[in-house]
């Protein structure tokens, strides 16, 4: 055995790309990522198809849309500082952004709940109806597990677990993730409230 | 906390006590919970191994039974409702419970090995990855037992699949398993991308990374990239069957050729899942067995980015007979045959390398042989079926039946079997009867062209696939009959496998390290490997490691009183960061069980989905939850 190097300095714990998770985390936006691009590809598809859009059908209602949207984009800015808290490993910072952040979740969830009513269609009155559905369906699992994901997250930080350099990645890795479902969600709020307009 | 302030590292220890003591803390316990339990990769990647053969076993099975029935015209053996059951069995258990993961996870097993690391980025969820493969597959083989096996074609087309045709649960059942296993393969593939990009040992830049890894890697993308196309589908179709969405309902706006596209885009790059593992398995063997490095290192690594990029471009070539736009068509036409370079780059690189070798013929590279032959012939007539006018005669029929087990049994299954000769001395520390080996492989080669060959002759002859019988004024009795025993004699070669491993388990030579004098990392360690695999972290120096140095040397450093792995930079796989790695967990196992149940409940109410929510939630949340052990200290 001849020892090459010697690595016990390193550190036992990083944030960001550095680490497994953040990596991971990176691939299952990947693949989720593309479920919604597909998702959203079957829409255009179906759209293409279709002598009118919407399919027998009133224009969705855009404003509970709209708003879910506004909601989201407001928190992104207590999204990055809640990043930029937890690298930084500052607790009480971090308790009060993971608070923010839950409401900021929680509140576009229930708003989403009355969306699914104000888009004017069911999924089984018509092919337009089933993949308006199954859009706003794919992206509110993607809401709600975030949400849940944070509110535990937000229990742990509270509680002695909490302090330890791996848990505030965790939340890093979570407010990364919380980008995904704003950015992922701009697309498909234009295809199902404006395209049908525009078109 | 005292720990972190004074951890015991690896270099304070003598080699003995070193291994003694990480073999204990990366072991699992000899009992049912330590089975239940352990997230070792060696473990679950065996396990997925032999649940993939003997879904093997069960898909041989469905196909000789299906061959016992068109060995003579106008047979009663088997009615056209089990026979329909029969081939969708067949296709579905052959594509989706036995070839893409017994490929994907050859890899589970291999890849921490040779790129000299201790375990998989995601320990846990590759324990829980296998559990829900385990309970899909269970499923749909139960389901068929009970006569509720799916019926509609392995690739269940709408609307046949749909609410109007699809009887009973049958397609329920299909579509359901699709969820399952692609949940599986995407945790293995996400799993294995993080480990190969952050957990090479230290100097495994990319130029050194072996092929078998790179392939691995490659198909683990493509997987991230292909797969959720099938999920989307299997779900829409659920949803058309279970609450009465039009997705695929031309009378509302649906169409079922949206069916078609999306399983395409999922299903054609499937076939390299297969595929490209599959070669990685053979740059595996090769330059061993011709005892130099392998030829066209840098041309095989961009073959193998070739096929990925380009099996996306080629779904629509499985829809030429649905009347397309002719532009459509013939760019088509155009990425088919593209593929058919990259594929003949990596065949010209192997036989150079053979060329130049001091070739052993033991049985590993013999199958690569049988590989090259067969692999050669379904490639032909792979550009044949590409271009549009030829594939318009011959779809549906048994050219393209032929075709397709030339290119996955050639492509896939004669490599994996070299693969089996190759490395079950490393998994069981005995080698394989070699004169056992080579029996094996002449039958295997006899009964695959036997049973094959023939049906380019038939599908010419215009017999379709998929009908359960016809009639002896067709003239293709003989050739059918030819096809059945050469089935038999196929199935024959898997018995003596079978066998051969069977024996040798109890009486084979003891292999040592290294049996083969290969030169990368998996061969650097015991066999069995050590539960911890490397007692120090060997440090890179040519991608032959144990070629240019046999005795490499180490990276020390780690600490000795938990689980811990290096994490590397992606690029130059530079020492960057020390991680604890999870221990063993319960909770995978019912997490899956939990998700399993859920999935099952909702082929039958759509409040299955909610009422199962919470229990998924909470051994998803237990399994998180800290448990304050040493693993977790930063």
């Amino acid at each position: 055995m001849k020892a090459a190097r010697d690595v016990s300095g390193l550190p036992r714990c990083g944030f960001g790309p550095r680490t497994l998770t953040w990596w991971g985390t990176l691939a299952f936006m990947a693949l989720e990522g593309t479920g919604f691009l597909l998702a959203a590809g079957s829409y255009l598809y179906l759209m293409t198809l279709a002598p009118k859009w919407p399919l027998n059908a009133p224009q969705p209602g855009h404003w509970l849309g709209t708003i879910v949207t506004v909601l989201l984009l407001l928190s992104v800015p207590l999204n990055k500082l809640l990043d930029k808290w937890a690298r930084a490993q500052a607790m009480p910072k971090v308790r009060i952004g993971l608070i923010g952040m839950s409401l900021f979740g929680i509140a576009p969830l229930i708003v989403r709940g009355f969306e699914f009513a104000a888009i004017n269609v069911r999924w089984d009155s018509n092919a337009y109806g089933s993949v308006v559905w199954f859009l706003l369906g794919l992206h509110t699992t993607h809401l709600l597990t975030d949400v849940a994901d944070t509110l535990v997250l937000t229990v742990l930080m509270f509680k002695p677990e909490g302090q330890n350099g791996r848990r505030f990645s965790d939340v890093s890795d979570n407010a990364f993730y919380w980008d995904f479902v704003v950015l992922s969600w701009l697309p498909i709020y234009f295809i199902l409230y404006w395209l049908p307009r525009i078109a | 906390m005292s720990d972190t302030q004074n951890p015991v590292l690896d270099n304070e220890l003598p080699e003995q006590t070193l291994r003694e003591r990480l073999a204990q803390i990366w072991g699992t316990s000899p009992t049912l919970w330590g089975w239940m339990t352990t997230v070792d990769h060696k473990l679950i990647g065996k396990r997925y191994i032999i649940t993939a053969l003997v879904f093997l076993m069960l898909g041989g099975l469905s196909a000789l039974t299906m061959r016992l029935q068109l060995g003579s015209p106008d047979n009663k053996l088997v009615g056209p409702d089990l026979y329909n059951q029969l081939f969708t069995m067949h296709g579905s258990t052959m594509m989706f419970l036995f070839a893409v993961p017994v490929m994907e996870t050859i890899g589970v097993y291999l890849v921490p090995l040779m790129i000299g690391t201790r375990a998989v980025a995601f320990p846990r969820l590759n324990a829980f990855s296998y559990w829900v493969y385990l309970f899909g597959g269970a499923m749909l083989w139960i389901a068929f037992f009970v006569n509720s096996g799916p019926d509609a074609g392995w690739f269940s087309y709408v609307p046949l699949a749909g609410p109007q045709y699809g009887i009973g649960k049958r397609s329920d059942i299909w579509a359901q398993m699709i969820t399952y296993t692609e949940l599986s393969g995407l945790a293995v593939a996400v799993t294995n991308i993080v480990t190969i990009f952050k957990m090479r040992a230290p100097g495994m830049t990319l130029d050194r990374i072996p092929l078998f890894v790179w392939a691995s890697l490659v198909t683990s993308f493509m997987i991230v990239f292909a797969m959720p196309a099938v999920m989307v589908s299997s779900t829409m179709l659920i949803l058309d069957r279970l609450v009465g969405t039009h997705f695929f309902n031309w009378a509302e706006g649906g169409d079922a050729l949206l069916w078609q596209h999306l399983f395409w885009f999922f299903g054609h790059p499937e076939v390299y899942f297969i595929f490209i593992p599959a070669t990685g398995i053979v740059s595996a063997i090769v330059p061993t067995f011709s005892r130099r490095k392998i030829f066209g290192y840098p041309a095989l690594v961009l073959s193998l980015f070739a096929i990925g990029f380009l099996a996306f471009g080629l779904w629509v070539h499985h829809m030429f007979v649905t009347g397309l736009p002719r532009l459509g068509e013939s760019f088509f036409t155009a990425s088919s045959m593209a593929v058919a370079i990259p594929s003949g780059i990596q065949i010209f690189c192997w036989i150079a390398t053979l060329w130049d070798g001091k070739l052993r013929f033991n049985t590993p590279l013999l199958f690569v042989f049988g590989f090259i032959i067969n692999f050669v012939l379904g490639g032909l007539t792979g550009v044949m079926v590409a271009s549009v006018p030829i594939d318009t005669q011959v779809h549906d029929t048994y050219f393209v039946v032929a075709h397709f087990h030339y290119v996955l049994v050639g492509g896939a299954v004669f490599p994996l079997l070299g693969g089996i000769y190759y490395w079950f001395p490393k998994f069981y520390g005995r080698m394989l009867s070699d004169t056992l080996g080579k029996w094996n492989f002449w039958l295997a080669m006899a009964g695959f062209n036997l049973t094959f060959f023939p049906m380019h002759i038939l599908g010419m002859m215009g017999m379709p696939r998929r009908i359960y019988t016809y009639p002896a004024e067709m003239g293709w009795g003989g050739m059918n009959l030819s096809a059945t025993l050469g089935a038999f004699l196929f199935f024959a070669s898997f018995l003596l496998l079978a066998f051969n491993i069977a024996r040798s388990l109890r009486q084979g030579k003891v292999a040592g390290d290294n049996p083969w004098a290969a030169g990368t990392l998996e061969w650097a360690t015991a066999s069995p490997p050590l539960p911890q695999n490397f007692t120090y972290i060997p440090m890179v120096t040519d991608s032959e490691p144990l070629w240019a140095t046999p005795e490499p040397s180490v990276i020390t450093g780690l600490r000795a009183d938990r689980r811990e792995v290096l994490v590397s930079t992606l690029v130059d796989a530079e020492p960057d960061m020390l991680e604890g790695s999870q221990l063993a967990s319960i909770w995978p196992f019912i997490s899956a069980l939990t998700i399993s149940i859920t999935l099952l409940g909702s082929i039958f109410t759509p409040w299955a989905v909610v009422w199962g929510a919470i229990p998924i939630a909470v051994p998803l949340i237990a399994w998180f939850w800290p448990k304050g052990t040493k693993e977790e200290e930063s």
